[in-house]
């Protein structure tokens, strides 16, 4: 898997979506801290861009490069080494390449501003972390429609249908059932639905962290004593894991059975 | 060294291969012929794997090739469409290649008789699709592997490289190579293959050289031959592929 990795990696690194991704985050996050003296506020700023841009630019480049080597896995096919490997070595490549971008253009800037001596190090790792979680999770998604979709525009569409669903209808179904029940106690209703939506997950996080849940009031303080715990960061953590490794899992088990 | 029994495969109600029994241990130039969806590709691609059949045996060398990938080691193959990672150098996927066959390419006479010393270090996205289809020939040829399968090998050459490339076919087959080849050119299965296997809605129809098939059908070229078979076999008036 190492080889094919290694491959696709120097592929992606080089190319200009790769660049330009980078140098976004780069002007993004400079010009955020030049503009803020707090740094609180920059890295909640950044943390709207990367929850909602994050997952569309994984799933989205994920889709296209599939789609563009495509030919060239039939290649790879042909060669002595094993499905999975073809299929996993394209998967972390995409995601590692994105990841570094993320990395790199938000992560320059910061040390730049000396954020390693900053009392808010370990509000902007939750941040960076999260960045990357939500990278891989919606990379894998996005290539495990591409692999059970032969239709380009059908794993399109599912996938920008799907990003649309996690970043803004589920919030939207969230509150409606809130409001429509909101004689009953929906706490735990609450937690476990945003457990099941990586993005939401994500936010909380990230809002918690900077100990922002004040401002949410009861609820807040409810997501502030599960996600606080140590319980709750393993859990929330695990459920991010999960939301990677299960298109992972269904991603070995397609590459397995698939005819090219 | 291919031997292929009671060979099935459909996609949904498609039945594509229907019962092939095939085997290729001779060496020599094998065209696999057929009219557009009689199961060429799909014979093909399951010798290497890549489509799983429903039923039936592949063997090589004697193993069974299911759920088996080393022995494609011994398989140069040709794609059909030459299209690489577009930010890497042909030298970059010579050395996956050779990476991954644990094998060192021997492409200096190769990379001389296609003219492509001045590509080597070009991006492959920047070359044109003729450079790219001498790039998958060097791939192809140049890990000496004893079976070759080449799928429309001509696709985007010009007809200096196709006349090298008739010339490299002869000298592999002379080194005892078994070569399998796709294609819709005729002259050029004329020109190259000793054998023909003809395929129809996914069965065998004809397996033999070119006189055999001529004089079956009484005739003197081998397109008017194909023209023949596809007649007699009530097939739609498509393209030979």
């Amino acid at each position: 898997m190492y080889k094919i990795f290694r491959f696709y990696f120097s592929d992606l690194i080089r190319s200009r979506w790769t660049i330009l991704y980078t140098l976004f985050y780069l002007l993004l996050t400079t010009g955020l801290l030049l503009l803020s003296p707090n740094i609180s506020k920059v890295i909640i700023s950044l943390m709207n861009v990367i929850l909602f841009l994050v997952p569309l630019v994984a799933s989205m480049l994920g889709i296209l490069y599939y789609y563009n080597t495509r030919d060239f896995i039939e290649l790879l096919l042909a060669q002595p080494l094993n499905r999975q490997n073809i299929f996993l070595g394209q998967y972390f490549s995409i995601s590692a390449s994105l990841g570094i971008s993320l990395l790199a253009g938000i992560g320059i800037p910061f040390l730049f501003y000396g954020i390693l001596s900053s009392p808010e190090i370990f509000n902007y790792l939750t941040l960076l972390v999260t960045g990357l979680f939500l990278n891989f999770i919606f990379a894998a998604i996005a290539f495990l429609l591409a692999l059970k979709n032969e239709n380009k525009i059908r794993a399109f569409g599912s996938t920008i249908i799907l990003w649309l669903f996690f970043a803004v209808i589920y919030d939207g179904i969230i509150l409606l059932l809130l409001s429509f029940f909101r004689d009953y106690p929906l706490e735990k209703f609450t937690l476990g639905a945003s457990l099941l939506n990586p993005i939401d997950l994500s936010r909380i996080m990230i809002l918690l962290q900077l100990d922002i849940a004040a401002l949410m009031g009861f609820t807040g303080a409810v997501f502030s004593k599960f996600f606080g715990s140590g319980f709750g960061i393993a859990i929330s953590l695990s459920s991010l894991a999960l939301w990677i490794l299960i298109p992972l899992w269904r991603i070995n088990r397609i590459s397995l059975k698939k005819d090219f | 060294m291919i031997n292929i029994k009671n060979l099935h495969k459909s996609f949904g109600t498609n039945h594509v291969l229907n019962g092939i029994d095939l085997d290729f241990t001779r060496h020599g130039i094998t065209a696999i012929l057929g009219p557009n969806g009689s199961g060429k590709t799909t014979l093909i691609k399951s010798i290497l794997g890549m489509v799983i059949p429903d039923s039936g045996s592949i063997r090589f060398m004697g193993e069974s090739i299911k759920n088996k990938y080393a022995y494609r080691n011994h398989i140069g193959y040709l794609p059909q469409i030459a299209r690489f990672p577009e930010n890497l150098k042909p030298t970059e996927l010579f050395q996956l290649l050779g990476n991954l066959k644990n094998t060192r390419p021997n492409l200096d006479n190769l990379i001389d008789r296609f003219n492509l010393g001045q590509h080597l270090n070009t991006r492959l996205g920047k070359l044109s699709g003729g450079t790219r289809q001498k790039i998958n020939l060097l791939q192809a040829f140049g890990f000496d592997s004893p079976v070759i399968i080449l799928d429309e090998p001509t696709a985007g050459l010009d007809p200096v490289s196709v006349i090298e490339l008739k010339k490299l076919m002869r000298e592999e087959e002379a080194r005892g190579k078994i070569i399998l080849l796709t294609t819709h050119i005729i002259s050029f299965v004329e020109d190259m293959a000793e054998e023909m296997v003809f395929l129809l809605d996914g069965h065998i129809h004809f397996r033999g050289d070119k006189e055999a098939l001529l004089n079956k059908y009484k005739q003197t070229n081998l397109e008017p031959a194909i023209a023949d078979i596809l007649r007699a076999n009530a097939a739609p008036a498509q393209a030979i592929s």
